[in-house]
């Protein structure tokens, strides 16, 4: 099997984010990290090898190999450096200067042309990007690349050629299952991804990631088709009133209910 | 005038008042369309003169229930091709926001996803990073697409009685991912997550008791939330989980009980009109966001604010 992991650098999800002037946002400014939602991605992957691995590992001798393909600037790489300890075996950045300000159209073209050329046989995604918060980039991928679409999977077992996952959704626990090839997305509790060991932190530095540009992929950029027109930082929400339980909390909350109509 | 689509999201025939908030969003752009793709039509055309449309288009199959959201973007794209609308407006649900991302590469369209607003030149308002900044923007390419979180607006009523037609679906080359079981959400007597106009939430603070919190709840008909260290300890279904990576709210009033209000905790409730918090430490950054708070046990206070609205 050929498995691709996508994953993202994002901004540190504890630093403070803010808008560019440009109305992107500010990246330069906050540190940027392997997505962690990105990291069970990543795990599930390397579990789905050792499952049909003969070794029970992943890597050289599985039989399998795990593809980390990421798009973002230069930068990207020490994320999916990270990537690479946790045990995938190699790795493509797709960067371009024309890719700034991707929306998660641009986004899905660009890494569907990829997977297309790789040719894989299943493609794990995390459900979303801490900063984006779109969680569309799956199921556009699905759309573009004519794969199964089995998203936010709190299970996944492969089979031969085909793939099955659990998954919660508003209707209840629901089982899906497809032909290969597909595209999963996985939720955090499906996995605890793996630290790097020191082991493979040290072989992560000898193995290869390839850096593509768009004519590389044979693909031209497609700007975004949302317009921001602008944006605002929020007045924070003025530091309400604060009491201290004196045996009377619950009444003081109830009489600030009322006032504000809502009880 | 021109006309705008918007997707009949539902439950096992359910239609949801975000449908409502939908129809009221569209009006403000054009006649509204209603399309249902569905088996259960029958059920789900009844349920919507409560809500300002002016025609309903039927996508009749059993594939919308059986393929993943595949189908139901396929469809809308026939749909699209023939109307021509101004816009299609989905609910921003996890399943929406998949159908609207499908849909968008089907129609070549741009898309906004989680709108809280959007007027009648389609100028949407999004609140990001965890409510601290407000965007506006618009859509330059296709058919703008955009995606609506419920609780965004005062459903306005329907008048009259819409039109009914039936759009014949083709499903040649539908995704192949096909649910092979169900097991349903036990349906609890209250109010769903991310419809309800209150919701009440307990964290690692009620250490497994969320009997207070729930009493609560039921005297305000709210629906209960939890943070993921209570979902996590098995105290609260995941279902249930407020957050990042749980479920975005954005009710009329939000209560954070023994919750410390971490960042992936406020990415789901910052939007909250009101937030109340009750919390032991003075210091927790939840206060940081509450309009009101209580500094004290919420064993205490949760009681005794129940009986006390008992009694009003
Ligand atoms: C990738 C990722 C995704 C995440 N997604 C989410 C998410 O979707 N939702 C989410 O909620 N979290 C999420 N988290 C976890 C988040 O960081 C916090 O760990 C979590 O929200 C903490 O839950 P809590 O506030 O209940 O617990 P704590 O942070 O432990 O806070 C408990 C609070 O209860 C108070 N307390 C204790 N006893 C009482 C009492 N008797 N009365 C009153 N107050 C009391 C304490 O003072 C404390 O402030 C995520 C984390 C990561 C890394």
């Amino acid at each position: 099997m050929k498995i691709a992991v996508c994953v993202k650098q994002v901004p540190d999800s504890w630093a403070e984010k803010k808008m560019g002037s440009d109305g992107r946002l500010d990246r330069a400014n906050v540190d940027a990290v392997l997505n962690d939602l990105d990291e069970y991605a990543v795990e599930e992957a390397l579990k789905i090898v050792e499952a049909h691995s003969p070794t029970g590992e992943a890597g050289e001798g599985s039989g399998h190999t795990i593809t980390v393909i990421s798009m973002g600037p230069e930068r990207a790489s020490e994320a999916v450096r990270k990537a690479l300890s946790m045990g995938a075996d190699d790795a493509i950045v797709i960067s371009d200067d024309a890719l700034g300000g991707s929306d998660a159209l641009a986004t899905s073209l660009i890494l569907a042309a990829e997977i297309k050329n790789g040719g894989y046989d299943i493609v794990v995604c995390g459900t979303e990007s801490t900063d984006a918060r779109m969680s569309v980039v799956p199921a556009m991928l699905a759309e573009r690349l004519g794969y199964a679409q089995l998203t936010f999977a709190g299970s996944v077992k492969v089979d031969g050629t085909s793939i099955t996952i659990s998954r919660q959704t508003e209707f209840g626990v629901e089982e899906m299952s497809a032909p290969l090839p597909a595209i999963v997305s996985v939720v955090e509790k499906i996995n605890e991804p793996r630290y790097p060991s020191f082991k493979g932190i040290m072989a992560a530095k000898k193995k290869t990631i390839t850096t593509k540009s768009l004519a590389d992929l044979g693909v031209s950029s497609q700007s975004s088709w949302s317009t921001v027109k602008d944006s605002a930082l929020r007045p924070p929400r003025g530091a309400g009133v604060k009491v201290a339980d004196e045996g009377d909390g619950g009444n003081k909350l109830v009489a600030f209910l009322q006032e504000r109509r809502l009880a | 005038m021109s006309s705008v689509l918007i997707l009949v999201d539902h439950v096992g025939g359910v239609v949801p008042k975000a449908v409502g908030e939908l129809a009221t969003f569209g009006k403000r752009i054009g006649d509204v369309t209603a399309v249902i793709c569905s088996s259960k039509s029958a059920e789900i055309v009844p349920q919507l003169s409560a809500f300002a449309i002016s025609k309903i288009i039927i996508c009749d199959g059993i594939e919308f229930e059986k393929h993943s959201v595949g189908a139901t973007a396929q469809a809308l794209a026939a749909v699209v091709a023939k109307e021509s609308p101004a816009a299609v407006l989905i609910t921003s649900t996890a399943r929406g926001k998949e159908i609207a991302g499908r849909l968008a590469v089907r129609c070549d369209s741009g898309l906004i996803t989680d709108a809280i607003d959007i007027d009648s030149a389609c100028v949407a308002t999004q609140s990001v990073f965890g409510g601290s900044t407000t965007v506006h923007s618009t859509i330059s390419h296709g058919t703008p697409i955009v995606t609506l979180r419920s609780n965004s607006i005062e459903v306005e009523a329907g008048s009259g009685s819409p039109s009914v037609e039936n759009f014949a679906v083709s499903f040649d080359g539908v995704d192949k991912a096909i649910v092979t079981s169900v097991q349903p959400a036990v349906k609890g007597g209250r109010p769903e997550l991310t419809e309800a106009s209150i919701v009440v939430s307990g964290g690692r603070g009620t250490d497994g008791n969320f009997a207070p919190v729930e009493a609560f709840a039921d005297v305000l008909g709210a629906a209960v939330g939890a943070s993921r260290a209570a979902t996590d300890a098995g105290w609260y279904p995941h279902s249930h989980q407020v957050g990042q990576t749980g479920k975005t709210v954005s009710p009329q009033l939000y209560v954070a009980c023994g919750i410390s209000g971490a960042i992936q905790h406020r990415a789901g409730m910052q939007t909250s009109k009101t937030i109340v918090a009750i919390n032991k430490d003075p210091e927790a950054p939840i206060f940081e966001v509450a309009d009101f708070g209580v500094v004290g046990d919420l064993f205490a206070v949760l009681p005794q604010a129940s009986e006390g609205l008992k009694k009003a």
